[in-house]
């Protein structure tokens, strides 16, 4: 057996584990119970590149050793994988359907197929994967129309960096339910969710 | 104390068997060793001391496919040297300061030019009175040892 | 007509404050510490961290004193201390093949390598009340031998050499564990989420299903192979690292029980196993865990299933003492409004009945 030594330590994690992962969960809960709705996870991170804030802080706070996770080609680098392992203590996977989390750091190249990723079965439709994506930016009151769940009426959100094709993908994973795949949009220290409930229009 | 399947690396045996001795020592003692040393070491908390839990798993039979047994308190601790070598601490338990010590002590054994007088002052003695617990335990099991006599019956 | 109702704050909080004075007892007898509880009341902290199914003696001895010695109250309150923990992963398994045994016996084989060795036991006392004890005083040192570094293997590896009896072979390291603190216990339930479920269940009611199976109910002529208690080392891998770290060492209780199977069409008659693995020393509850492991393997082993012991829904669901004694114990919580439906109920039903006297069983079955 072979060890995992590390040549340099990895950059720091939260500042103050329990409380900023507990604030960051809290902006989590509320972007995803509010979809449409941007939410600033306030944290002060210095995450390795090409990690932001907000994806770096979703991670730090929903992913662990119980939680295999898929790093897409572009978030693959040693320094990021060195930093969620410390960090996380979490198993890095290299098949997305073996995955519950999943970093997609270029969505233009490996967002799509949606179906990649694990949609759960119909008697657990909770074994299914969370995709962190990172966007360009993140809008409210522009761009998709959203409704379902959690939205009075209507909301509209903006994500730039997006693949075509990636709204009608998002229809044909809402037709999954109750299965199907929750997905983070995060982009600096912000975060903008889309769950599986969420309808989602061009 | 040493893993089933040997490493290769005698410098990661090195690493394992002092950091199974540090998880084993107190933290008073282990504190009296770092006093010795003289000059306090300066680190940073990478991971500071974390208070958790490992599952312990068995195996149906003794050697059969693995269960969960149930879990064990443990507490954790990363530090990092000025020069940047890190130290990890993973005790059995809940002492925090335990954990930094085995973490700090982790990190000072992989510097070379401390490590013989760490080793003589802490880490052997930690060692040798393991060994003489185990002797006790051996010999308190020896007196309770079987000895059968067969009895010879009549023709 | 129920009306909601509040109150009972101020009831509560002196309930809470006098159970407080009652686990203090007469403050004039010296208070009793956790360390006095976990050197001296060992087998009472065992039995709580294995079914509250968490190694800390001294949070077991703490929960103990908390629960004035209530053993499953104690259970409950360390298993509510659990769920406030991260968990960093599970162990490497333990290899207690190379335990430091303080005890070790076989009843099927009188010599075996290792030797038989009786360690601290209740075993060959008189069970007479000893009134030594009752006076305050040191117990002077117990006795000591010859060192023996003699290694220990297990009894049932010498069967399974010659195949008299079942292997146990090791599943591949990267094979899932099931846990049923995680995911809830699907039918049929794989032997090692069976396997922890025993392990964290209430010994009394593992105790008497062990029993049922001796007296007839799901009979496996059990011998006890081996029994041995001790210490083993626990090793970690941590994510970070790499490579295993060994972390400390646990007392655990280990019973290998020996059972007859016929044989079937496929395989030749040989003797079975049935495990016992608990935390601390708790000889009988790993004796009554391999008798209704073994009793739960019978739909493995084609044998009919008749009995309590072998019935695996049953049996699983119902030896957790912590949900046990939960849904037991809500019946004291307030019903007012259950009770009230019924209440009406039955007068409705007495109300016909009296009426119309001829149609009474029919209006009863009917409204049931």
């Amino acid at each position: 057996m072979t060890g995992r030594l590390l040549e340099t330590a990895p950059g720091p994690g939260f500042a103050d584990p329990v409380a900023d992962s507990q604030r960051a969960f809290r902006a989590m809960l509320e972007a995803i119970a509010r979809p449409g709705t941007v939410q600033a996870i306030g944290a002060e991170l210095t995450p390795p590149a090409p990690l932001s804030r907000a994806a770096a802080a979703a991670l730090l706070t929903l992913v662990d050793f119980e939680t295999p996770l898929w790093l897409d080609a572009a978030a693959r680098q040693p320094a990021v994988e060195a930093w969620v392992r410390f960090h996380c203590g979490v198993p890095l996977v290299d098949d997305p359907a073996a995955a519950r989390f999943a970093l997609v750091a270029d969505p233009m190249g490996s967002l799509l197929p949606l179906d990649r990723f694990p949609i759960g079965e119909d008697a657990f439709p909770d074994r299914s994967a969370t995709v962190i994506v990172a966007a360009a930016g993140l809008k409210s009151g522009s761009g998709w129309r959203l409704s379902g769940p959690g939205i009075e009426g209507e909301a509209r959100l903006e994500a730039g960096g997006l693949p075509l094709g990636f709204a009608a993908a998002w229809q044909a994973n809402r037709g999954l339910f109750p299965c199907g795949i929750d997905l983070f949009l995060t982009a600096d220290d912000r975060v903008a969710a889309l769950p599986r409930t969420v309808r989602l229009e061009d | 104390m040493s893993s089933k399947e040997p490493p290769v690396d005698p410098e990661m045996a090195a690493r394992q068997r002092w950091m199974a001795l540090l998880a084993r020592a107190s933290a008073e003692r282990l504190e009296a060793g770092l006093a010795a040393l003289g000059e306090p070491p300066r680190y940073d908390l990478l991971r500071r001391p974390e208070t958790g839990m490992v599952m312990v798993r068995g195996r149906s039979g003794g050697t059969g496919p693995r269960f969960n047994l149930g879990e064990m308190t443990v507490t954790r601790c990363v530090v990092r040297l000025a020069d940047g070598t890190m130290g990890h601490g993973y005790v059995a338990g809940r002492d925090r300061r335990h954990a930094e010590l085995a973490a700090l002590f982790d990190a000072l054994l992989q510097q070379p030019e401390a490590r013989p007088t760490i080793l003589d002052a802490v880490i052997d003695p930690v060692a040798a009175d393991l060994a003489a617990a185990e002797r006790t335990v051996r010999e308190k099991a020896a007196a309770t040892k079987v000895r059968f006599f067969t009895m010879v019956r009549g023709e | 007509m129920y009306v909601a109702v509040k109150g009972g704050e101020a009831a509560i909080a002196n309930a809470e404050r006098l159970l407080a004075e009652t686990r203090r007892g007469d403050p004039a007898v010296p208070e009793i510490s956790t360390a006095q509880i976990e050197q001296q009341l060992g087998l009472a902290v065992d039995r709580v961290m294995t079914e509250g199914s968490l190694y800390d003696r001294e949070l077991a001895a703490l929960a103990l004193k908390q629960a004035c010695g209530d053993q499953l109250e104690a259970v409950f309150l360390l298993r509510a201390f659990r769920t406030t923990l991260p968990r960093f992963g599970a162990s490497q398994p333990i290899d207690t093949g190379r335990m430091q045994v303080a005890r070790r016996i076989s009843a099927t084989f009188k010599d075996l390598p290792g030797g038989q060795i009786l360690g601290p036991s209740f075993d060959y006392t008189h069970r007479l009340l000893d009134f030594s004890l009752l006076a305050a005083g040191e117990t002077p040192g117990g006795p000591r031998g010859e060192s023996d570094p003699e290694p220990m293997p297990h009894v049932l590896a010498m069967l399974d050499r010659e195949g008299l009896i079942e292997s146990e072979i090791e599943d591949s390291p990267d094979a899932p564990v099931p846990d049923i603190t995680r995911e809830p216990t699907t039918y049929p339930a794989d032997r090692a989420a069976r396997l922890q479920t025993l392990a964290r269940g209430d010994e009394g009611f593992l105790l008497a299903l062990g029993y049922s199976v001796q007296r007839g109910y799901g009979r496996n002529h059990p011998f006890a192979g081996e029994i041995r208690f001790g210490t083993v080392e626990v090793e970690f891998v941590p994510e970070e690292l790499g490579f295993p770290v060994s972390i400390g060492d646990v007392a655990v209780t280990e019973c290998e029980m020996i059972n007859q199977f016929k044989g079937s069409a496929t395989e030749p008659p040989q003797f079975t196993r049935g495990y016992g693995l608990a935390f601390g020393h708790c000889e009988r509850k790993t004796m009554a865990m391999a008798l209704v492991d073994r009793a739960l393997r019978a739909r493995e082993l084609g044998e009919e299933i008749d009995s309590p012991a072998q019935d695996e829904e049953f049996v699983l669901a119902h030896s957790d003492n912590v949900e046990a004694s939960g849904f037991v114990q809500h019946l004291k919580l307030p019903h007012y409004v259950d009770f009230q439906s019924e209440l009406v109920l039955v007068r409705e039903l007495r109300r016909r009945a009296a009426a119309a006297p001829g149609r009474r069983e029919t209006a009863l079955a009917g409204d049931e």
